[in-house]
């Protein structure tokens, strides 16, 4: 993975933005650096697609400001901006050919025709469609229109790239394919690319950071591993992934450990260094523990470092994963557990009574 | 689908369909055959064929300037009824105004208002202000009702564009002029044709309101009527009927295949019943 | 406060709507105005009075001719509509490609010259017409029917012809409107094809046949060619009246007085089919 490097693109400060009474947007500070895969993600009404069109250009904050590459965008329209956007729905010109999409800002900056030509040739190689150029918009794909967009906004050589939901309308496969090609793409030129999106596979597999956002507001800004490892609310926790929640107390501190009461899994002592910076341990009272942390112990199993038991009420099969739904002692709702389904081990029945392994470090604190 | 058919008996409905167009096209197809047939009485049986009707056309100079005054009529009033029918539904596909319901049904009025209505409103206007009534009276009361018929048309056509592709132009740097030019109007360019069409045609056969404002240059309708009451030149009023079908059937052509047009260059299906349904 | 989009929305909407106003509306209210005023040979006489309404109301010819031309729009308009379901029924449902052929040529025959088309009526139903010398040369008759031109029938005739494509079309689109997949519902909840008919896709058609009821009622009233040329004297209708009044009568005052109470007649009935037809349509828009 990239470390991001030091140097700011875009500054975000204080940002807000009212339809009418409607608060979309309610202080966004953030700062995203070159060459970085940034994605803002969240549900729809987050304001996302919101805030992106305001570093487009195309909204106009209420109050803050927006600073890309040094330069304060207040009063500078979308064609004046050193961005460009893929478009949800692609935005090809139905009445030009494929070169002619791609050309088309090029022609606005008056360059001329020969160079305009090569520039579009050599960004239609780089999307995997040279030789397209003379098609016309009706007769590409999906797929290819998705690209031809692509080329469209690198061809013009951006600072950064925006990205709007650029992949929501292709099915599951192209879709997997296409979240690949765009991080090589993106590593390969070293533009910055934001992508708005309310897959958190997607935003999890191609981003360097993701600004996690809920109701106009920027619930927690990380690296994939860092959102997945160590939500910060469980909020952020259950939109990412699949968490089980148990209830939780923290009985005491002694020397260097917390004392945790779960009543679901037993009581343990936590090393304090597992506690989140700035959490009251009075408020705590969940803990959340992810599916593939929690394991059914076979006959053979490595031991864990604790084991729970509970009683599987359901299945379901995936294929290469079997997720259980397990009863806990004192714990009224199922967890779920996942499972890979390896070589000789067969599906537990619903009804059997399970040891149920887990380990102290996988737990995340929550208020 | 084979349920559906069962719902009314197809055999019947053809039946009734065809009695139904012959109906519709009666009179229509009596007008070629009075316009070519060899006598001055308008009935059957036909006598004989004859292309005479069509030369007293050519040298009836009443007829001419009649022709003339239609033509510049209908040219006028299909430019400024388009241009603003162009304003109203782009207005009206891009924006969110106040009592934009309201001023869109008001615009549409006349569509639904009986034309007498129209016209002897007008009337009384031009009356009161003292304004002399001529062909650019006409025109005036042409505009009015031939605006509902391009905001129709044009609606499609504007509402076919998605927003997007404007805010893609902004996106790769260019102005909002430059965006109308290069993106917007290509797009609804065959729209523009196809309510200038329409248009035209609407004003070229409208008579109840160019029967009211007219003053003493007359329009091709006007004359028409002034034509029926004397037998005699029925004949050649037929011949006359003939050719504005004709024209008229194939400016409709016309109007279609670039409704057509734009419709496929937007990459949407055209719907069969353009943009008044 | 006007935010940017509103404002642009109003900037570019106003010449057409200002042209509205000025053309539409003053016009409009100026015929109103002009009601309540009286003609004095050649002086208008610009004080306030309900004379030409009470005129207009109570003179028998002309209470004669509103409640004539009144009874004849409605008749114009069911037989249209009548007429006109079947067709639109017919193109939607069983008409599979070649749908916009037809609508084409349903609507060709509305282009040809109105006043042509009412004159070619009267070639058709004369004593000496197409329909008559037809019935003869056939044998079906010996004398030429009297009854088919210059009565009320003819205006009907000829005002369902004119207004064909006008009833059609509304028709069409909400027929073209309905869920394919809702009759094979109704079908799998066990209606036939004639219950399926009045439970299902009438009520739905129903925006449609309102449409078509109101786009040809509110403009019959106002024709004075086609009563003028097929009507004969029992056939005359309140806007040939009206077009006396401003023409030859010279009485323009009078004329808008008949103008507005017709107007007023049309709307109240036009308001009434419309909440009817939504009442019967359920929550159909």
């Amino acid at each position: 993975m990239a470390t991001p490097s030091p140097k700011p693109i875009i500054d975000l400060t204080g940002i807000t933005k009212n339809f009418g009474s409607f608060q979309a947007l309610k202080g966004i500070d953030a700062t995203i650096y070159e060459g970085e895969f940034f994605s803002l993600l969240g549900p729809s009404g987050c304001g996302k697609t919101t805030l992106l069109r305001m570093i487009a250009g195309f909204e106009t904050p209420t109050d803050g400001s927006i600073v890309i590459a040094g330069q304060d965008m207040e009063g500078v329209p979308a064609n004046r901006r050193p961005t460009n956007m893929v478009f949800q729905s692609y935005a090809i010109f139905p009445h030009l050919s494929v070169a002619e999409n791609v050309g088309y800002g090029l022609k606005t900056r008056k360059m001329p025709k020969a160079e305009i030509t090569r520039e579009v040739e050599q960004s239609l190689k780089m999307v995997d469609l040279g030789g397209l150029g003379d098609r016309a918009a009706h007769e590409l794909s999906g797929g290819q229109r998705q690209r031809v967009a692509l080329a469209r906004a690198l061809v013009m050589k951006p600072k950064v790239v925006l990205l709007d939901e650029p992949l929501s309308a292709l099915d599951k496969k192209l879709r997997d394919q296409m979240q690949v090609e765009l991080r090589q793409l993106q590593q390969k030129l070293g533009i910055t690319f934001i992508l708005v999106t309310h897959d958190q596979e997607e935003a999890l597999t191609m981003s360097d950071r993701i600004a996690v956002m809920f109701e106009g507001r920027i619930a927690q800004l990380a690296s994939p591993e860092e959102l997945y490892r160590r939500p910060v609310d469980k909020r952020v926790a259950s939109f990412i992934g699949v968490m089980n929640f148990l209830d939780a107390k923290a009985s005491g501190r002694m020397n260097g450990h917390l004392a945790l009461d779960i009543p679901a899994l037993g009581s343990i002592e936590l090393p304090t260094a597992q506690i989140p910076e700035g959490m009251d341990i009075q408020n705590l009272d969940s803990i959340g523990i992810r599916p593939e942390m929690l394991t059914i112990l076979f006959d053979g199993s490595e031991p864990t470092e604790q084991v729970a038991r509970g009683q599987v009420t359901g299945t379901a099969y995936y294929g290469d994963m079997t997720y259980y739904s397990v009863r806990l002692p004192g714990h009224t709702a199922d967890v779920t557990i996942s499972m890979r389904n390896t070589a000789g081990r067969s599906i537990v029945p619903p009804g059997s009574e399970v040891p149920v392994g887990w380990g102290a470090d996988s737990i995340v604190l929550f208020q | 689908m084979n349920s559906v058919r069962k719902g009314l008996s197809p055999k019947w409905l053809v039946f009734y369909a065809v009695a139904y167009m012959v109906f519709l096209y009666a009179p229509v197809i009596l007008l070629p055959m009075f316009a070519f047939n060899d006598a001055t009485i308008i009935s059957f049986p036909l006598t004989g064929f004859t292309t005479q009707w069509f030369d007293v056309l050519w040298k009836t100079e009443a007829l001419h300037g009649a022709v003339r005054n239609s033509l510049v009529v209908g040219v006028t009033s299909a430019v400024l009824s388009t241009i603003l029918g162009a304003c109203a539904a782009r207005a009206a596909a891009r924006y969110r105004f106040p009592a934009k319901r309201g001023i869109m049904s008001f615009i549409m009025l006349p569509l639904v208002l009986p034309e007498i209505i129209v016209a002897v409103a007008l009337l009384v206007l031009l009356i009161q202000l003292g304004m002399p009534l001529s062909l650019a009276t006409v025109v005036l009361g042409h505009v009015l009702i031939c605006t509902p018929f391009a905001i129709a048309i044009l609606n499609s056509a504007f509402q076919g564009l998605d927003q997007s592709l404007e805010e893609a132009s902004y996106d790769l740097g260019e102005s909002r002029w430059g965006t109308f030019r290069r993106v917007v109007l290509p797009l609804v360019m065959p729209g523009i044709v196809s309510s200038l069409l329409i248009t035209f045609t609407i004003s070229l056969d409208e008579f109840i309101i160019a029967f009211f404002l007219t003053g003493t240059e007359v329009t091709l309708p006007v004359y028409i009527w002034s034509q029926l009451r004397f037998p005699a030149k029925l004949p050649s009023v037929m011949a006359l009927g003939t050719i504005l079908l004709t024209l008229s059937v194939l400016l409709l052509i016309l109007a279609e295949w670039f409704r057509r047009r734009s419709a496929r260059k937007q990459g949407i299906e055209a719907s069969a019943t353009g943009g008044f349904a | 406060m006007l935010t940017g989009e509103r404002r642009q929305g109003l900037v570019l909407i106003s010449p057409t709507l200002l042209y509205s106003l000025l053309l539409l509306a003053a016009p409009l209210v100026m015929v109103v105005t002009f009601s309540f005023w009286t003609q004095n040979y050649l002086e208008l006489d610009t004080t306030l009075t309900l004379d030409n309404y009470r005129e207009a109301w109570s003179k028998p010819i002309y209470r004669t001719l509103l409640l004539r031309s009144l009874k004849i729009s409605l008749i114009v308009t069911v037989v249209t509509v009548t007429l006109a379901f079947p067709i639109a029924y017919y193109l939607s449902f069983h008409v599979k490609h070649r749908k916009a052929l037809w609508l084409f040529l349903i609507t060709v025959p509305f282009w040809t010259s109105y006043l042509l088309r009412v004159f070619l009526w009267k070639v058709i139903l004369g004593y000496n017409g197409v329909l008559n010398t037809a019935l003869t040369g056939m044998g079906i008759i010996d004398q030429p029917l009297t009854f088919l031109l210059y009565n009320a029938n003819a205006v009907v005739l000829t005002l369902a012809h004119a207004w064909a494509p006008f009833a059609i079309l509304p028709i069409f689109v909400a027929l073209e409107k309905i869920d394919r997949s809702l009759l094979e519902a109704a079908e799998d909840l066990g209606d036939g094809p004639v219950r399926r008919f009045f439970r299902i896709t009438l009520p739905l058609a129903m925006p449609g046949v309102v449409a078509s009821t109101l786009i040809v009622l509110i403009p019959t009233i106002g024709d004075f060619i086609t009563p003028k040329l097929v009507g004969g004297t029992d056939g005359l209708m309140i806007a040939n009246m009206i077009q006396i009044q401003f023409g030859k009568a010279n009485n323009a005052p009078l004329g808008a007085a008949l103008a507005i109470s017709s107007m007023l007649i049309v709307a109240s009935i036009s308001a009434v089919i419309f909440f009817a037809g939504k009442r019967f349509g359920g929550k159909v828009k």
